[in-house]
């Protein structure tokens, strides 16, 4: 194992190179894309040497989308917060119920206790589409429909499941001797969830908000139905680039490398998080 | 210091019963040692006494005090577990004050506390590391030292020694003794080496299968165990056992091994012919002349060298293994033919059906003295 010839070496690097350049190129064409123009786009052959524009980053961020058949408005820069608001306030609260709750399912075993958190994962079974048309009724009937509370409850179907079954694993992971221990010496059981369970579960949990945070950012299904335009994330909002005079592929290219931003950013930010803790293997030598 | 008393104990998963109706008492300042192989619920008894998990059924009291519905962060107890279970995300120091920081000390006061445990187990210089950077020692003895750092009235100590190695166990099975009177505390300590067993406890409660088969003093279960299980149990080498079915003749009760009478004196007349289990320590057995009275003939088959001790293994004509222990040094056949001779006050009897001991008359005192 130890000695890798120069000949495994290199083709090792060649599988990897390809792996990478499948993965990334379409991210690398969007990239290139979103600078340039429609006509420069759709030249055949295609190109990588262009002059480079800001047009498009330029029309996403004033809202005002020029195209041949006149002047549109387009609601990005709202359908980009209506993302970030949404993501971010219905990860918070799926964290804020769906961690106690795994701790809950994790520590104590109650009546009924996995029915229950079986029934709370078989929310992500059923396509979207099937529950949508009786929600889209209930809502209206509760006057839920197009607001940012109503939105945040149903996104809760897709947070709050994957929260709750990957950190529930994470606690588990946690021997439960560490915690008796800790309240043999003294502590409540809050006091042990607080300062030795969840600190233990800190990349678990880091690494379920993030994923919720991604799969709440590419719903588009619920937000199309339930929400109307002023309440719509980016996924919704692409779709404004579908105008009568053709389809703006380099606006879309930038619409995308815009709401990729984030979670991108997110997910290199927490990825220190996901690997530092993984290795407290401190219970056994 | 306080007592502890376990009454009618019963402690069920789904329908497996792992403690069935135990009781036990524990003297004020008494080192109590739970004795037994793995699944015999010893440390479920720990978990139910510190308060982690209830029992089904049955009293807990600690100092006299009902205690089963005081939550485990009240009764003032401190535990050493089988896998250390130090908090990975805190350092050395905190893990050791973590029993101190559940009071209102100050600052101070807890620095002191850990300082004095950590000195006294001679970890101070790694009170800042975290688990991850301990050798297996020093967490087991950052474990132990959380346990003593609160000074709690009970101690309940879970195997501590077992994730160690062979010279740390030893060093430790010295010091613990010294360090457990320093505390005070009443102690229960687990294990399943019964050589920590007979160095560490005042008494031993010897458990399997969610009960208690015998409770004595060390001496008391060596020199009388209760049953085969527990003379198998306690002593390196294992004890020897054949089966035989005892004969009566005019000078009492013997059995013969080879077509050699063997008696066993004080041994009650009523054990003739029934089908018995006869135990006998490697130390009661010695290597003789051909001539001698009650010489057995056997062949050598293997030594072992035990440092204070040199084992033999011999086979009897009718091919069963026996051991023979003998002081080292001592002159001894190395292979061949041989001879051994029995010391019939020394050798346990056991009803082979029940496996309980058979009491004889003899006092354990001259037994023990005899066997030595």
């Amino acid at each position: 194992m130890e000695t890798t010839s120069t000949l495994e070496k290199t083709l090792r690097l060649i599988a990897l190179t390809l792996v990478v350049v499948f993965f990334m190129f379409p991210i690398f064409w969007i990239f290139l894309m979103s600078f340039q123009t429609n006509e420069t786009i759709l030249a055949i052959p295609p190109s990588v040497i262009f002059t480079p524009t800001l047009s498009n980053y330029a029309a996403l961020i004033t809202g005002k989308l020029t195209t041949a058949a006149g002047t549109l408005d387009i609601a990005f820069m709202r359908n980009l917060m209506n993302s970030i608001f949404l993501s971010v306030t219905s990860v918070a609260i799926a964290l804020v119920l769906g961690v106690p709750a795994a701790y809950a399912f994790a520590r104590h075993k109650f009546k009924g206790s996995e029915d229950i958190a079986f029934t709370l994962l078989s929310f992500r079974f059923a396509p979207p589409l099937l529950v949508l048309l009786p929600l889209t009724q209930y809502f209206q009937w509760l006057g839920l429909s197009d607001t940012y509370f109503g939105l945040i409850w149903v996104y809760q179907l897709i947070c709050l499941p994957l929260i709750l079954w990957i950190v529930r694993g994470y606690f588990e992971d946690i021997s439960a001797d560490v915690e008796y221990a800790y309240r043999i010496a003294g502590h409540s059981w809050f006091a042990t969830f607080r300062k030795i369970a969840l600190p233990l579960a800190g990349p678990g949990i880091a690494a379920a908000g993030l994923l919720a945070f991604i799969f709440a950012w590419n719903n588009f299904v619920f937000a199309l139905v339930l929400a109307s335009a002023d309440k719509q994330p980016v996924t919704v909002g692409a779709l404004a680039f579908v105008t009568s005079s053709g389809i703006q592929y380099g606006q879309i290219a930038s619409a995308i490398v815009l709401s990729v931003t984030p979670t991108l950013a997110l997910a290199l930010y927490a990825q220190r998080y996901l690997v530092e803790g993984l290795s407290l293997g401190a219970v056994k030598g | 210091m306080t007592t502890l008393q376990l009454k009618n104990i019963v402690k069920r998963y789904k329908t497996n019963t792992v403690l069935d109706n135990l009781s036990l008492d524990v003297a004020d300042g008494e080192t109590l040692v739970l004795f037994g192989p793995s699944g015999a619920g010893k440390t479920v008894l720990l978990r139910l006494v510190a308060g982690v998990i209830d029992p089904d059924e049955g009293q807990i009291l600690i100092g006299g005090e009902d205690v089963l519905d005081i939550d485990a962060e009240h009764r003032g107890i401190g535990m050493a577990f089988q896998n250390f279970a130090l908090f990975p995300h805190m350092s050395a120091f905190d893990n050791i004050a973590s029993p101190l920081t559940a009071t209102n000390a100050t600052k101070e006061a807890i620095s002191a506390g850990v300082h004095k445990v950590a000195k006294l187990l001679k970890i101070d210089h790694v009170l800042s590391h975290h688990p991850k950077a301990l050798s297996n020692g020093q967490k087991q003895r950052t474990a132990l030292a959380r346990a003593l750092a609160g000074s709690p009235p009970l101690l309940l100590l879970d195997d501590p020694l077992r994730n160690v190695d062979a010279k740390l166990r030893f060093e430790m099975r010295l010091e613990l003794p010294r360090l457990l009177a320093a505390q005070g505390a009443t102690v229960v300590y687990v294990t399943q080496d019964y050589k920590e067993a007979m160095a560490l406890g005042d008494r031993i409660a010897v458990m399997s299968q969610g009960r208690i088969r015998q409770i004595g003093t060390p001496q008391d279960i060596y020199n009388e165990p209760a049953d085969i299980e527990i003379a198998r149990l306690f002593g390196d080498p294992t004890i020897n056992l054949l089966d035989v079915t005892p004969k009566s003749g005019p000078e009492g009760v013997y059995v013969e091994l080879s077509n050699v009478k063997v008696a066993l004196p004080g041994m009650p007349a009523g054990v003739a012919g029934q089908t018995c289990v006869i135990g006998l320590r490697p130390e009661a057995i010695a290597f003789t002349n051909a001539g001698a009275p009650g010489a057995i003939p056997v062949k050598v088959e293997a030594e072992t060298p035990l440092n204070e001790k040199t084992v033999t293994l011999v086979l009897t004509a009718r091919g069963r293994e026996i051991l023979v222990s003998r002081p080292a040094g001592t002159p001894g056949p190395l292979s061949g033919p041989a001879h051994i001779a029995v010391n019939g006050q020394a050798a346990f009897l056991f009803d082979k059906e029940s496996g309980g001991l058979i009491r004889s008359a003899a006092t354990p005192m001259t037994r023990n003295g005899e066997a030595a």
